[in-house]
């Protein structure tokens, strides 16, 4: 009804006002009206309004859109709601994420008790020097690191996650035996075919995609008006500042001279004097404080990204944001409004923020070809991570956790391709045991770069997790044909092992939009 | 059934207002047929809300926690102080979905609430509720809603009807309730204020200096005393 409607509206206007009152920006804009005054142009009779154009004109009031935009994509709050529900309204899936926690953070310190290396300790003055000097190019070092293993593996994740189940669903043999297919039990919503067409209509086959159709097999006349197009519809949304219309935009792909700007733009990734001097003080701390995580940081970098024949140049830069961001207990106040707080623990007296499990750095390394100063580098990493990549490692009932994305993934292929399905349940192979690794790491270390990040502009651009999942089914309807012939969980992984050559856009848009219902 | 108290506060901000105290009765599963067949699953739930006996409420609004139900109606039985007629049975919200899809779980567990403007009819002299609730999946064990709590509509300060008429005099704007935020006429004064000040300043200035903190003449930072 309208009035509730007007009702909800004035508390969610009252409840963002009262999250940017004392914030950077509230400030700034107030020293800039004040400064304004000074102006002939704005007159005492007509102050309020003067005042409020000056802001429009000089940048500030799109700076403000900026921020209440951000701040929108905050979950909304009804009053009766305690803060843990706003977090994971389920309770039996919050339990699971606290259980998962604490086996998470006993892994972690029964590691420390049996190398006998204390969770956190001071460095020496000597070692402080040594690894300020050293700070630049980390990656030389060569640490014994052979007594370190990864806290755990994106498979004891999934373990965690078949076993889940809802104490109140009724899981009967009188119920449809659809759930007994896959490995998920846990009935959430996710959503098909039909309505994935609805929610991505600019991925039709008949819109331009950036990377698809700037080939150079089209007709150079039409190449370069659209390619031009697009280019200066990104540059004016550039230098208008404007997030929304950036995240709009990102939708069918940013061209890859503006993608870093544009990212920034959508997470609102500032690199302001203030951002510098927060990853100044992760630094020092880092200097200062060795904690046990950092070996497994090493670890995890000399292990995947240095491997990587893409990401291995990046190593040194790994490192800096890694170390850091272990340390960012910022990281933590944001998870006080959204939902699932992740693996965090009090280490004699500092808050580690997030516990790295094997191949945690692959969500750092794409971000190198973007952005190769440190702080920003850092910021970014940290609102993809805060917005994104934590719920690839959480539970959590969200349309882009993790739990859903593998649901999502088992049904959609259970739906339009149950041949395959079938053939593979029949040769003793779950389809999501071979899909899992791809969607917890966004395929991050599976696709070529160009192509991971054509994938990540998607992500960003519909703010959800749920192209990783449609990939997922997209890759195994392509290969539909050559795992139709495997007969051994062996030759199925065989099938999927190389993802490189895959072409992202290509796949997904004929996915969704080719797909005989 | 105990008689008990209603608590009520005259305060207008719903924030401040008490629930009322009232008993709700055992919720009742039905059934086709025997009522003794536990092997299928009752869709149906009906719950009795008996408010304080010789005291009908006039409802603000309805909140509870839902515990996977799908839909629910809720009547009331209302009586007209007014008039000698007989209470009345009427439909104040019809069907409300709490759940997206009864086979999932978006919404299973949410708090909700009812306002007064979203039910078909004035919630005013309620004597008795009654909430039906309707599961009709299978795909859950049982169905229930918890913690259901009835927020009575409280009148407006009486103080405010004094300056009604002084409101009439003066044109003010329709701002949302902003609570805890300056008002922002006096924002736009202080404004004004350090406007003036501002030109008064331009206008008088002089070349002595403020002299604060100098010391003899100098300027140093460690002759600073702080109190």
């Amino acid at each position: 009804m309208r009035m509730d409607e007007g009702i909800e509206l004035s508390l969610t206007i009252a409840q963002i006002i009262q999250r940017l009152r004392g914030s950077h920006l509230h400030s700034q804009i107030e020293r800039q009206a004040k400064e304004c005054l000074h102006q002939p142009d704005v007159k005492l009779e007509s102050l309020k309004e003067d005042v409020r154009s000056f802001l429009k004109t000089s940048g500030w009031e799109r700076k403000l859109q900026n921020a209440v935009y951000r701040e929108l994509q905050l979950p909304p709050r009804h009053p009766p709601a305690p803060p843990e529900h706003l977090k994971e309204p389920l309770v039996y899936m919050r339990k699971a994420q606290a259980s998962w926690e604490k086996r998470v953070l006993k892994s972690l310190n029964s590691m420390s008790t049996e190398l006998g290396v204390p969770l956190a300790h001071m460095r020496p003055a000597a070692e402080q020097k040594e690894l300020t000097n050293k700070w630049n190019e980390m990656g030389t070092d060569e640490p014994d690191l052979s007594r370190f293993r990864p806290v755990y593996a994106p498979k004891d994740f999934l373990e965690v996650l078949i076993g889940l189940r809802n104490p109140n669903h009724d899981s009967s043999e009188d119920i449809s035996v659809r759930s007994h297919w896959g490995l998920i039990q846990v009935p959430l919503n996710v959503r098909d075919i039909p309505h994935l067409r609805e929610a991505y209509s600019e991925l039709n086959l008949t819109s331009g995609q950036m990377g698809i159709d700037d080939h150079a097999l089209i007709h150079p006349a039409v190449l370069c008006t659209h390619s031009l197009f697009c280019l200066h519809v990104s540059c004016v949304v550039v230098m208008e500042e404007d997030s929304a219309a950036a995240q709009q935009y990102s939708r069918q792909g940013c061209p890859t001279g503006l993608r870093a700007d544009l990212w920034a733009l959508i997470l609102n990734a500032t690199n302001q004097p203030q951002d510098v001097m927060h990853y100044e003080q992760l630094k020092a701390g880092v200097i200062q404080h060795n904690l046990l995580v950092d070996n497994l940081i090493y670890k995890d970098v000399k292990l995947t990204a240095s491997n990587d024949d893409y990401y291995f140049v990046f190593e040194d830069f790994l490192y800096q944001v890694l170390l850091c961001f272990s340390r960012d207990t910022a990281v933590l106040e944001h998870f006080k409004y959204n939902s699932a707080t992740p693996p965090k623990s009090y280490i004699q007296g500092e808050i580690i923020s997030v516990i790295p499990f094997h191949g945690f750095s692959m969500y750092v390394a794409p971000l190198c070809f973007l952005y190769n100063e440190p702080s920003k580098l850092y910021n970014v990493f940290r609102e993809m991570y805060i917005r994104y990549f934590f719920r690839l490692h959480s539970i959590s009932s969200h349309p882009s956790g993790i739990l859903s994305l593998c649901l999502q993934f088992e049904r959609l292929l259970q739906t339009h391709l149950p041949q395959l399905f079938y053939h593979l349940r029949q040769i003793g192979v779950q389809p999501l045991r071979l899909a899992f690794k791809w969607m917890v790491r966004a395929f991050s270390g599976y696709l070529s770069t160009d192509q991971l990040l054509l994938l990540w502009d998607r992500i960003l651009g519909y703010d959800s997790l749920e192209v990783v999942a449609v990939l997922a089914a997209a890759v195994f309807a392509f290969r539909a044909e050559n795992l139709m012939e495997v007969t051994s969980l062996a030759s199925a992984e065989a099938v999927l092992a190389d993802l490189s050559t895959l072409k992202v856009m290509p796949l997904i848009q004929v996915f969704l939009f080719a797909t005989a219902m | 059934m105990e008689a008990v108290k209603m608590m009520q506060t005259m305060s207008g901000t719903p924030d401040d207002t008490k629930p009322v105290n009232f008993t709700v009765k055992a919720p009742v599963y039905l059934q086709i047929g025997d009522a003794k067949a536990d092997t299928a699953h009752s869709g149906v739930c009906v719950v009795d809300v008996n408010l304080p006996f010789g005291k009908p409420v006039n409802i603000e609004e309805v909140t509870f926690k839902n515990y996977y139900t799908a839909y629910v109606t809720v009547r009331l039985l209302r009586r007209n102080p007014k008039q000698e007629a007989p209470a009345k049975w009427c439909t104040a919200v019809r069907d409300l979905p709490l759940m997206d899809n009864p086979h999932t779980e978006g919404g299973s567990q949410d708090y909700y609430t009812i306002h007064r403007t979203q039910m078909q009819v004035e919630p005013d002299h309620v004597v008795c509720a009654r909430l039906i609730l309707r599961q009709p999946s299978l795909a859950w064990l049982t169905f229930s809603l918890e913690d259901i709590k009835i927020f009575p509509h409280t009148e407006p300060d009486p103080e405010k009807e004094v300056s009604d008429w002084l409101s009439d005099l003066t044109l003010t704007d329709q701002h949302p309730d902003l609570e805890g935020l300056p008002d922002p006429q006096t924002v736009s004064s202080s404004i004004q204020q350090m406007w003036a000040l501002t030109e008064v300043m331009q206008t008088n200035q002089t070349t002595a200096s403020i002299g604060r903190f100098d010391v003899d003449g100098c300027y140093d930072i460690s002759l600073l005393s702080l109190t």
